[in-house]
């Protein structure tokens, strides 16, 4: 699925886009948890906002990233993705709930 | 002699909040390379979280990659304080990692074994207070 379908779902704001198709998610707070779990190509739901978290999704080919609960991200963290074309969405909505709506789609 | 690419990388100990250049480097290199993606992946991994290792239990280290026909040989050596106990280290949870550290993301006490998991061979040597040294293999199948 893309960007769009997903950030629908979630009520999402599209900070950072990308032309990414995913069909994993992952959700995680804790950095290697996510490097050694989450799968490739996938769209991963957190909380934490710091720019390791592109490093993160860059080393571990993780597509798009969405920051749950209101959490707007940090201006390194953005520009990182920017550079890297890896797309990053905001939600308002927990991680629990918008897991629940993506898993539904 | 074998032939190889050889990459070098001095790993700053102060910039915890954006480390893993070094291993970013070298998954660019590897694509560039054509090496496989499975093979990438576990590379990218593996070193990623000893560089962070380096950074943040060990003030910064040195990163040397080789990357010869067959396989990719990583070593990881620092100055830092060294592991007290390894078999413990290697456990999935232990950490040391203070709360300024955890609030980065850090401290999963899950690098290790992932470093493990995502490699074929790795060994640990460390000595307290002199530093440590570890080394991994991922074999190109
Ligand atoms: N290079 C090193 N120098 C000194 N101590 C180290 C080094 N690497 C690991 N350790 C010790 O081993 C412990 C376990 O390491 P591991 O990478 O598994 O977890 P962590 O770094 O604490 O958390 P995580 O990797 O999940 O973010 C560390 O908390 C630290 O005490
Ligand atoms: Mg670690």
């Amino acid at each position: 699925m893309n960007i769009e379908k997903i950030a629908n779902a979630i009520d999402a704001n599209v900070v950072v886009n990308s032309d990414a198709e995913i069909e994993r998610f992952y959700v995680g707070d804790f950095l290697s948890r996510v490097m050694g779990s989450a799968p490739s190509d996938s769209c991963w739901l957190t909380v934490m906002n710091n720019v390791n978290v592109a490093g993160v999704a860059v080393l571990a080919e993780i597509k798009i990233i969405v920051l749950c609960e209101g959490v707007m991200p940090l201006l390194d963290l953005k520009s990182r993705c920017e550079m890297e074309n890896i797309a990053l969405l905001t939600t308002r909505m927990s991680v629990f709930e918008a897991s629940v709506k993506l898993g539904n789609l | 002699m074998e032939d190889c690419i050889k990459l070098h990388y001095v790993v700053d100990g102060q910039d915890f909040v954006s480390c893993g250049r070094a291993s970013e480097d070298v998954k660019r290199t590897l694509k560039s390379l054509g090496i496989s993606s499975q093979v990438i992946r576990k590379v990218a991994i593996a070193m990623y979280e000893g560089e962070v290792n380096m950074v943040i239990h060990a003030d910064g280290g040195i990163a040397d990659v080789g990357i010869y026909a067959d396989r990719i040989e990583i070593v990881l050596s620092d100055k830092g304080k060294g592991i007290a106990d390894i078999e413990k280290a290697m456990q999935e949870g232990y950490s040391t990692a203070t709360e300024e550290i955890r609030e980065l993301g850090f401290g999963a006490g899950m690098g290790l074994p992932n470093m493990k998991k995502y490699t074929d061979d790795m060994t640990i040597e460390s000595e307290l207070n002199v530093g440590t040294t570890i080394t991994m293999r991922v074999n190109i199948v």
